[in-house]
């Protein structure tokens, strides 16, 4: 798949003050994939996304969105976008179907009253149309900033940490709004720091620190290569060391001998050891567990790794 | 240009106007009654005609000027100032428009507003005192070019501030002020000759003046001077939005 929907070249920004939060960001997202940008407070996510959005003037570097650059052919690149942003930000007056049709004219697309209400009702909004903004609950308005962005049909959709202060009912709502729009074609950017999300979500993920991107991957093939694997198991007798026989760099003993640690990646199983190979040789062994339990790394440790490694 | 954007603008900001009528309209028009109870009623009593006008009907332009200037310029500052302050502005920003379509839609809404509220101020002082308009075209360009150029202004001090206190001070301080020595409530003629040349150097003598010539035919300085003054203001303002987004001045870092 090699179908950029957006290409960032040599992108830095050097804040007024000196503060510099990019640095030769180069990043490519593709057409109709779910990208998750993931990184600490801070490392520039909100930044990135805002230069593409044309809310902050980039100090070097290019943005292309959809074949149009971001500043010579603005209209063209800003149209196919719609932004989600961090804060909850409206006008408390308004009602929520005002809101939503006035983004639809600010983009520049005639009226559409079935297109509005069918966003209205994809987000469980459709009840709240004639509420003022102020009446709504925070995950409403947040609901209401989402219709506000899809309003005009973009192409890509921009979520700057969607799910920040949500609760689960509603996140898991969010997701499949997100998936929906994924199946219709929509590119997804989302910024997050909950890993979870993106494990879930993301087709790809990116991360960033200082300003700086660190690693640009596919998420299976990202938790395959720096992801590692554990299994337990509680053995039936102590042990007070490995036997020979078994002894190798992955296995280790834990809680006083009763537990005996496998760590492994996908590299074991290739070599022909792994699992089955381990427990075929425990028997041989004689060695006896009455319970197992594998635990995988999450992308969470695999981001503290990076994070921390860097830093 | 692109039309729908423009118009989602002043819907948007009309619809504000709606929402807050009282505060908007009404209350400009009770003040401006209160005036003419004070000054047209009250001491214009006392005062003689000035050049053959009556002095409650000498200062209908005088503050429909008033009105016009600070309402102008506090509508269109707060219009732009309130998503800047709510940040909602990001939507605008984010928009495929132009700074034009921008600057139509919300210095269009506030410019309209204005003219309507000078021209309910005008029905209004017909309560009062009997008015004559000697040239309406005149008048109507007057009030709309003031209504323009002050929202203009308005839209510039409402980018510049960063606080509340920021958004009133012009208005407050350098607006009001330069109306009420501008001639809005006397003809300059009545000053000692030494003030009459300091007054000179105040703008909106020219704007009052013309305003006022364009109802009785008379005025302080010439019909000329006071065009050129307003279309000075118009293009000064114009320049510094132009120059706002070239740079982006504190709404893009």
């Amino acid at each position: 798949m090699n179908d950029p929907i957006i290409t960032i070249e040599g992108l830095n920004k050097t804040y007024e003050g000196g503060f510099q939060a990019l640095t030769r960001v180069d990043l490519t997202i593709q057409r109709g994939e779910i990208f998750a940008l993931l990184g600490p407070n801070g490392a520039g996510k909100t930044t990135l996304i805002s230069v593409v959005c044309g809310l902050v003037n980039p100090s070097e570097g290019s943005v292309v969105v959809d074949g149009f650059d971001s500043i010579s052919h603005y209209r063209q690149a800003r149209e196919r976008i719609g932004l989600v942003p961090q804060e909850l930000t409206n006008e408390a007056f308004e009602t929520v179907w005002n809101t939503v049709s006035f983004s639809r004219g600010l983009f520049g697309k005639p009226p559409n009253p079935a297109h509005i209400e069918k966003v209205l009702k994809s987000l469980s909004l459709w009840d709240k149309r004639n509420n003022r903004l102020m009446t709504l609950s925070g995950g409403m308005k947040r609901r209401v900033l989402i219709a506000k962005a899809l309003s005009h049909e973009p192409r890509i959709l921009f979520l700057d940490e969607p799910t920040a202060g949500v609760d689960v009912e509603l996140r898991r709502d969010m997701w499949n709004v997100v998936r929906g729009l994924r199946d219709n074609g929509v590119t997804i950017i989302l910024t997050t720091h909950y890993i979870e999300e993106a494990e879930e979500m993301a087709d790809r993920i990116g991360v960033i620190n200082r300003g700086e991107i660190v690693l640009v991957e596919e998420k299976a093939a990202l938790m395959k290569k720096l992801g590692s694997k554990q299994l337990t198991l509680q053995l039936q007798t102590p042990l007070n060391v490995i036997p020979s026989a078994l002894d190798q760099d992955e296995l280790s003993l834990a809680a006083d001998g009763h537990e005996l640690v496998y760590t492994y990646d996908g590299r074991q199983e290739e070599e022909g050891r792994g699992i089955s190979a381990l427990l075929t040789q425990l028997e041989k062994e004689g060695i006896g567990f009455k319970d197992l339990h594998t635990r995988q790394s999450s992308l969470e440790d695999i981001f503290v790794d990076l994070v921390k490694e860097r830093s | 240009m692109n039309l729908y954007p423009v118009r989602a603008i002043y819907m948007a900001e009309m619809a504000r106007t709606r929402r807050t009528l009282l505060q908007s309209i009404v209350s400009p028009v009770i003040s401006t009654s209160l005036y003419f109870v004070v000054f047209g009623a009250a001491i214009g009593s006392r005062i003689s005609e000035i050049d053959g006008v009556s002095y409650g009907a000498f200062i209908v332009p005088g503050l429909i000027m008033l009105m016009l200037l600070t309402q102008s310029v506090s509508n269109a500052s707060f219009g732009i100032f309130f998503p800047k302050f709510s940040g909602s502005i990001y939507e605008i920003l984010s928009a495929p428009i132009s700074y034009l379509e921008i600057v139509v839609g919300y210095v269009g809404a506030a410019a309209s507003k204005s003219i309507l509220l000078g021209l309910i101020i005008l029905a209004t002082s017909s309560l009062f005192v009997p008015l004559e308009i000697a040239h309406p075209i005149w008048m109507l360009t007057f009030l709309v070019l003031t209504a323009v150029t002050f929202s203009l202004l308005g839209f510039i001090i409402g980018i510049w501030a960063d606080g509340f206190d920021k958004l009133q001070l012009v208005p407050l301080l350098v607006i009001t002020p330069l109306t009420f020595l501008g001639g809005s409530f006397y003809s300059i003629d009545m000053l000692p000759p030494f003030w009459q040349t300091v007054t000179l150097a105040n703008p909106v003598v020219y704007l009052v003046s013309g305003f006022r010539w364009s109802f009785y035919g008379i005025s302080d300085v010439s019909l000329g001077a006071s065009v050129a003054m307003i279309l000075l203001f118009l293009i000064a303002s114009l320049a510094t939005i132009a120059w706002i987004f070239r740079t982006g001045y504190r709404l893009k870092p």
